[in-house]
């Protein structure tokens, strides 16, 4: 394994039932990159999420983090080590103010490792990253009770928990689903910002378009095994690529 | 704070009051009328109790001391509920906490000043690590383990007839006095109140909250859900062996009941009556109904026909509970308003 090399996944495998979620998936990723992860509905792309992230524990095949073996940690675990993920489907706490939903990752004992020790006001660092991803400042969205939120709110409020955690590989799956194009682009200067500060980026996503204007290179997913991996136009212009794609969406 | 209704044309809008708003934050007082506010549904409860207790006749003390206990159980109850931990087994943390201090007091001679602290921390400490390997168990599956670990304890003393067997132990410790009793189980239940509700509103609390919504996200947020729910099983379940303890040293004894199921219904039907989620209402709940048991007790086989009765119209006709009612009523006007 090279230096600069931050995640390396082999052969990882995980059925449910009969069905191959995820079939023999290898990739190295260097830090600092985007990868994106891409692939018709149910070709296993939130499996993989999950078996990385380690809410679901592999068949087989082996995860290498930072040269770590983390392959069967526990979720808490693998995030402690600076792995964060958002969730697809948002669930926030939904009777709780915005910024509150930030308290948990922030209460986190890497958070306050990180932190020298020093606890700080919370609620003060939690509305500062909900400004971060667009909330905005003084307003009534930031006290707002979560589960009365539009959905574009509540999906930035999943990277800001992300971003709480102050991690090295960012693992988001499905950020941009659902959100207007002006959101997105509103999203895209944070993660910039985010690259700039040295992150890592994994992105599943469905919105092809704007995945490629930041993916360093794509994997493509089609019934749980990669059939395609490089940089993003080269990967689109691969016949069985195409093919995977003929007659589902290529954007939405 | 609004709330639709169906009923055609009109709305119940609800508002919050202007002194709850201002008043939410202790710093921001700026009267007696505020202060009184604040403080008087804390306060009055508090001083209206110890008062009825002192001179209420020695029958009545007794049942306002072991409703204080049910009281308990139900804080208990509800904190554990409130982190995504349902139990069927209160009588768990209560007979372990009993035969505790039964033991410390009998084969060991402590008196009950020290046996029953120490009973509240070892028994819930025993109780925790019984519950350890099923803690990754979530819902019903927690439940009925947590309802099958006294009924099983009840049967290994039954069977080894250690601890006295079915006869129990007898002849224990007690109290100075019923006076001394009953302030004692007050203070311990108020402090329980408020130490636990503080607990609660923390940002510690936040994360026990937050592992019964969605204890995927709190994984997600590095928390370790485990070790939150066996701190949780600690803290709630002292309170709930404290309860044991004393309630072994003002019976003198302690025997298999003490694994009743008692101690594991009333609890949660204390929690479902009072309003399950703020702890207070839990003690309400137990304030109502096991003084409301006694009343009846006269009735003799048609009691837990009423109990029951009593038991369903309450939660029909304020599912919400009485302790959000009351909330609600206090903190928020109504009014109807005209939808054009
Ligand atoms: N926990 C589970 N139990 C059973 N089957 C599952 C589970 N999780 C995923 N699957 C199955 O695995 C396959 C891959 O699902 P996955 O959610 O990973 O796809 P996806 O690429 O994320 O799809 P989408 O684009 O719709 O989000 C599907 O057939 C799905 O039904
Ligand atoms: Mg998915």
């Amino acid at each position: 394994m090279s230096d600069d090399v931050i995640l390396e996944a082999k052969g990882l495998a995980r059925s449910f039932g009969g069905i191959k979620a995820v079939d023999g998936v290898s990739f190295e990723l260097k830090a600092n990159q985007v990868l994106g992860i891409i692939g018709p509905n149910g070709s296993g792309k939130t499996t993989l999420v999950n078996l990385l992230t380690g809410f679901v524990k592999p068949d087989q095949g082996q995860i290498l983090y930072k040269g770590q073996d983390v392959t069967g940690l526990p979720p808490y675990k693998v995030a402690a080590l600076g792995m964060a993920r958002s969730f697809q489907m948002v669930k926030p706490f939904y009777e709780l103010p915005a910024f509150k939903n930030l308290i948990i990752p922030l209460f986190s004992s890497r958070v306050r490792r990180l932190a020298g020790g020093k606890y700080g006001d919370r609620d003060a660092v939690a509305k500062d990253l909900l400004e971060e991803v667009g909330f905005e400042r003084d307003s009534q969205v930031i006290t707002q009770r979560a589960g009365s939120l539009p959905h574009g709110y509540l999906k930035r409020m999943e990277l800001a928990k992300c971003m709480a955690l102050r991690p090295d590989l960012y693992v988001l799956d499905e950020l941009f689903s659902g959100l207007s194009l002006a959101e997105v682009a509103s999203l895209v200067p944070v993660i910039d910002k985010l690259m700039a500060q040295g992150a890592t980026i994994i992105m599943v996503e469905h919105r092809l378009r704007e995945l490629f204007r930041i993916a360093n290179q794509v994997i493509v997913l089609n019934f749980g095994r990669k059939i395609a991996h490089g940089a993003p136009q080269e990967v689109m212009n691969d016949p069985e690529v195409k093919s995977a794609y003929l007659g589902s969406e290529t954007e939405d | 704070m609004k709330e639709n209704d169906k009923s055609a044309g009109r709305r119940l809008e609800r508002i919050d009051r202007g002194i709850h708003a201002r008043s939410e934050d202790i710093f921001a007082l700026n009267s007696w009328r505020e202060m009184l506010y604040l403080l008087g549904p804390r306060v009055i409860p508090v001083v209206a109790l110890v008062i009825l207790g002192l001179v209420a006749p020695l029958y009545w003390q007794r049942v306002l001391v072991s409703t204080a206990m049910f009281a308990l159980l139900a804080i208990s109850w509800d904190m554990l509920a409130s982190t995504g931990m349902v139990s069927l087994g209160q009588a768990l943390f209560f007979g372990v906490g009993a035969y505790v201090s039964g033991i410390l007091n009998h084969y060991y001679g402590l008196p009950p000043w020290l046996t029953i602290p120490l009973a509240a921390v070892i028994g819930s400490v025993i109780c925790t690590i019984m519950l350890l390997p099923v803690l990754r168990l979530r819902g019903i599956y927690f439940a009925m383990v947590t309802l099958v670990l006294p009924l099983m304890l009840e049967r290994i003393i039954e069977a080894t007839k250690i601890f006295g067997g079915t006869e129990g132990i007898s002849g224990l410790g007690q109290l100075p006095s019923v006076d001394v009793e009953f302030i004692v189980a007050m203070v311990a239940v108020w402090a329980a109140l408020f130490g636990f509700r503080r607990l609660m509103n923390s940002d510690y609390g936040l994360v026990l909250k937050g592992i019964k919504d969605n204890d995927r996200s709190v994984m997600s947020g590095s928390i370790n859900i485990y070790l939150y729910k066996a701190q949780a099983l600690l803290i709630a379940g002292s309170i709930a062996s404290l309860a044991g303890a004393f309630m072994t040293h003002a019976y003198m004894f302690v025997g298999i009941p003490v694994f009743a199921l008692d101690y594991s219904i009333i609890p949660i039907a204390a929690a479902a009556v009072g309003g399950v989620g703020t702890l207070a209402g839990s003690l309400l709940g137990a304030f109502i109904l096991v003084p409301l048991n006694e009343l009846l007790r006269g009735l003799g086989g048609l009691r837990s026909v009423i109990y029951a009765v009593l038991l369903v119209v309450f939660t029909v006709g304020l599912p919400e509970g009485i302790f959000h009612f009351l909330q609600r009523k206090y903190c928020q006007f109504e009014r109807w308003v005209e939808v054009s």
